[in-house]
């Protein structure tokens, strides 16, 4: 059902490599303390740690109890204490208090900070100030990679995108160009780097510098094209609701570093499960990209191949059934665990979605993305605020309305926004002034809002700095052009003719037919230019920052021919969707090439929203 | 003891060849660190020598030398550096647009850091209001230290007019609330008593509070605070805003009368009509949810203007003389037919179906 690999497809490079690489420099660093020791970790480094050295392992290199990181006065009884932790200045000040309240009691101890995947100045100035310089050591385990599948790599980096976006925080610049050096390094050279994006052209601009300083690599690749794109690009496919069935199951469970935890629900046990969800799981890898509505049918067919294969066994000799004992029904069984445990994560996907409620849903969403009966989409959005349905899901359509509309008029915003104050709580203000700053939620002809904005300020502070204040941060908010690029890309199929789900035609059944991605089609377009000549007008309503650069290596080669032209390197700069991630599957079996997504993080709806919002006091 | 202090330093500088094996010992700044002279091997003085020959300020290997430029590079490499040369401001701030020009966030914050601490305070903001992505890691900066005094002397955030309005709101909310949940703490009233509270009101958003006027202080007179009509008239609640609102609350404590109230409206004849700011499949949706049953859904259901989706939802939920009456209206024999089917036999809608079937004088279309 899922649609098979070309026979012609080109293999993908093994990237269990990068953990190994990963998990020796960590144990390195490890033993740089040696004997007993106590490690705490970053919340937000537990799940990936998992995957590349577990607790067993752990304890092998002298780790004596493992503790989560968290902000307040630590129990560990242990001589020697080890930090692993991602560069935050709180979590250093944590650990200034930590060391400095050992000092008070007149306890010693020996204390190592280990910063993943880098060490920020910022964090040394902690320590230095508060007096505990000399007392830690610290280090840096370049962990930047994770293969999270096959053809997905993730640098686990979530504060990527608000640092980056919201914040204009250019602190993972370097880091996402270490990430594609070490790529380049172990899989390359890359032959051609596309991009998009005012990251995208930093994080290029780093990593060709990364590359000159470092060692020449002259080696057979494995990878021969990347291609680097900001989300700040495409803010609308994150935001359309997910039907393919990882998005799906990524939006009602969230899924975390390739796992997921099921409940009761699904398990159809009182206890709760965790399964990883990757190419490994057979009966997932065939649904995993397949819209939600083809899936059931698929699982039950599934099911009834099952049953049709254990009733082999009826009618089977003494030796018949040592065999089938011996060699398939182990498979049977797993196939079988694996089969139910999908039922039940459907079951519970069709009870919270498929009602009258969720089709209304994406029926205004898809309005929203022909641009089709907009005044109805807006009573439908401003009753899902009234009637405070989810918050998450009000701001989430709020801004899909700003996007595909190029803002909203004055008096919408004005009156949407007091509705959805009145019905989620005044602690929002600072979220929708996040949300104006990065261009998710707007208002028309922003020029004469700010006016208003710096006449009001110019009274309590000189009206030379205001405008400044503003400006600073408003460049970082681009225009959003969707209807026009909408248009030019033809990204709305055209209606009528009736959508075939279960044989795709194009990208668009990621969101049912209504919608192929701007970002795929994007990158699908480049690939087949190579290049962006002919694409001026959709680079300029795009903002610009657009590059294509040939590397030392192609230039003569014939294009598409050899194995590592048709492997193409996709950096999300920002985040990307799973829906993304099939679409680009999709494009790569048409084309007969492969994709390996490389993102700062997984993301969606839910997460791009919650870390933009500011509810503090 | 000046000759091998040089020999030194120029060793430490040549150190630029093995990245890798830098010291992570994050020194900032290269001391003299006092090792004594006979450490040195014969071997390196002779290879340096010539070097030794060179007037000072010749000698490449000084990092007095470094520029900005190397300065930068240094850092995004973790090299050893040194940010106390620049004394100058002009070379304080040559150091920081190049910081800036390099796109790294974590040594443009490391300079920021730097001339935070040798600069006053008026002459460094001047210098951060023209330079807007230094501006912009600054301010992120004061965020993560929680240093809101200075963000605030710098920041002044520019909240608009109507902001102004929903934070006064949230004042004049939280007084009645507080208000409110000393009553009703108590619990004297009997619907406290049926439907205990769940949590107090306070900090609640204005809809939810509305929302609890509505369910435990239904038809209270507008002059005390406790009221939904109060409440409605002192935050400028809207029709809509207040019809949903009271009827989610009407309907979860089953009082259809009250439901009925809501929508009654009387005509300029004195004649009471059905009137609804909103549409009536969501009335009837939202009754739905709150197990109304089927003889209240009927009478909202009828009200759908949209016969198209009145009859999808009539026969959702089971209205049958309302199915069989637009079957009728649309003179559609065949689907009278079929619908007969699921009403149960002998029953008044069975009846109903059969007279109509009869009926000679209706003109059926099929």
């Amino acid at each position: 059902m899922a649609q098979t690999d070309r026979r012609d497809a080109p293999g993908l490079p093994d990237f269990s490599l990068l953990k190994r690489l990963a998990r020796d420099q960590l144990i390195y660093l490890l033993e740089q303390l040696p004997g007993k020791k106590d490690l705490f970790i970053d919340a937000d480094l537990m799940s990936p740690l998992d995957r590349i050295a577990n607790v067993t392992t752990l304890k092998q290199h002298e780790v004596d109890k493992l503790y989560k990181v968290e902000l307040k006065p630590v129990v560990s009884v242990s001589d020697q204490l080890c930090f692993l932790i991602r560069p935050r200045i709180q979590t250093v000040k944590w650990i200034a208090d930590v060391v400095k309240s050992d000092k008070a009691v007149g306890r010693f101890r020996r204390y190592k900070i280990i910063f993943t995947p880098q060490k920020f100045y910022a964090c040394e100035t902690v320590l230095e100030e508060q007096g505990v310089y000399g007392d830690v050591t610290s280090d840096e385990w370049e962990f930047y990679l994770l293969p999270l599948d096959d053809d997905i790599i993730s640098l686990e980096l979530p504060e990527f995108f608000r640092d980056n976006f919201l914040e204009g925080d250019q602190r993972w610049v370097t880091t996402a160009g270490s990430a594609l050096r070490l790529l380049h390094f172990l899989f390359g050279p890359f032959s051609k780097v596309y991009g998009i994006g005012r990251c995208a052209k930093m994080v290029y601009e780093s990593w060709r510098e990364q590359v000159e300083d470092g060692e020449k690599k002259a080696q057979n690749p494995d990878i021969g094209n990347v291609f680097l794109i900001d989300r700040d690009v495409d803010f609308v496919t994150p935001l359309c609701s997910q039907v393919v069935y990882e998005g799906l199951v990524d939006d009602i469970f969230r899924i975390k570093c390739g796992s997921v935890e099921f409940g009761p629900d699904v398990t159809s046990t009182d206890k709760s499960l965790k399964v990883m969800l990757n190419s490994q799981d057979k009966v997932f890898n065939e649904i995993r990209n397949e819209h939600f509505s083809n899936v059931f049918g698929f699982l039950s067919q599934k099911a009834r191949n099952l049953q049709t294969a254990y009733d082999k066994r009826c009618g089977m000799d003494i030796k018949q059934m040592k065999a089938f004992v011996a060699e398939e029904l182990k498979g049977l069984k797993q196939e079988h665990r694996l089969l139910s445990l999908h039922i039940g994560a459907c079951e519970s996907i069709m009870k919270k979605k498929t009602k009258q409620d969720f089709q209304e849903l994406l029926k205004t969403e898809h309005s929203l993305l022909e641009g089709f009966e907009i005044r109805e989409c807006i009573t439908y959005i401003e009753e899902h605020i009234n009637r405070q349905v989810s918050m998450i899901e009000s701001l989430r359509l709020l801004c899909l309305l700003s996007l595909t509309e190029n803002g909203l008029l004055p008096k919408d915003y004005r009156s949407l926004k007091a509705q959805y104050l009145q019905s989620y709580g005044i602690e929002h203000l600072l979220s929708f002034a996040n949300l104006r700053q990065i261009g998710l939620l707007v208002e028309q002809q922003p020029g004469e809002t700010l006016t208003v904005m710096e006449s009001k300020v110019g009274k309590l502070v000189n009206d030379k700095t205001a405008g400044k204040l503003t400006d600073a941060f408003s460049s970082l908010a681009k225009k959003s052009n969707f209807r026009a690029l909408s248009k030019r890309l033809m990204l709305i199929p055209k209606t009528g003719e009736e959508y075939d789900l279960r044989v795709p035609r194009d990208m668009a059944y990621i969101f049912s037919g209504a919608y192929i991605p701007l970002s795929c089609k994007l990158i699908e377009q480049v690939l087949e230019r190579d290049g962006w000549t002919g694409f001026e007008e959709v680079t300029r309503m795009l903002n610009g920052h657009e590059f294509a650069v040939t590397g030392g290596n192609s230039g003569t080669e014939t294009r598409n021919k050899t194995d590592p032209q048709r492997i193409i390197l996709v950096m999300f700069l920002g985040g990307c969707t799973f829906s993304e991630i099939s679409a680009l599957r999709f494009l790569g079996r048409e084309r007969g090439c492969k994709f390996i997504v490389l993102t700062t993080a997984i993301t969606n709806s839910s997460r791009l929203l919650e870390s933009l919002l500011d509810n503090q006091g | 003891m000046k000759e091998s202090k040089r020999a030194v330093s120029s060793i430490l500088v040549d150190d630029d060849d093995d990245d890798d094996d830098d010291d992570d010992d994050d020194v900032e700044k290269v001391s003299w660190s006092g090792e004594p002279v006979g450490t040195f091997s014969e071997a390196s003085t002779r290879v340096y020598a010539p070097e030794l020959r060179k007037p000072k300020s010749e000698c490449k290997d000084y990092f007095s030398d470094w520029s900005p430029e190397e300065t930068v590079k240094r850092m995004r490499k973790g090299k050893v550096y040194s940010l106390e040369r620049f004394r100058s401001l002009q070379d304080k701030l040559l150091l920081l647009d190049e910081a800036v020009s390099a796109h790294d966030g974590n040594v443009i914050t490391a300079v920021l850091i730097y001339l935070k601490k040798s600069l006053s305070k008026e002459i460094f903001f001047q210098e951060l209001m023209v330079r807007e992505i230094a501006l912009r890691h600054y301010v992120h900066y004061l965020k993560e230290m929680e240093e809101q005094k200075t963000l605030v002397e710098l920041m002044k955030l520019p909240f608009s007019q109507d902001d102004a309005i929903h934070v006064q709101d949230h004042y004049t909310l939280l007084e009645r609330q507080i208000i409110i949940e000393a009553t009703d703490k108590k619990g004297e009233a009997e619907i406290f008593k049926k439907f205990p509270r769940k949590a107090s009101i306070l900090n609640m958003p204005i809809i939810t509070t509305l929302y609890y006027s509505c369910f435990y202080h239904y038809g209270e007179s507008e002059g005390t605070f406790s009221s939904p009509a109060n409440i409605r008239s002192t935050f400028r609640i809207s029709e809509k805003q207040y019809i949903l609102t009271a009827l989610g609350a009407r309907a979860k404590l089953k009082s259809w009368f009250d439901v009925d109230s809501l929508f009654n409206t009387k005509n300029w004849l004195g004649y009471t009509k059905k009137r609804s700011p909103i549409g009536f499949h969501r009335v009837v949706d939202i009754l739905q949810k709150n197990n109304a049953p089927v003889q209240v859904l009927k009478d909202y259901v009828s009200l759908i203007d949209d016969a198209e989706l009145k009859l999808s939802l009539a026969q959702k939920y089971k209205c049958h003389d309302i199915v069989i009456e637009m079957y009728r209206d649309l003179k559609d024999r065949q689907q009278l037919i079929v619908y007969q089917g699921k009403v149960e036999r002998g029953s008044h809608e069975d009846r109903k179906i059969d007279q109509l079937l009869g009926n000679m004088q209706i003109r059926w279309k099929n």
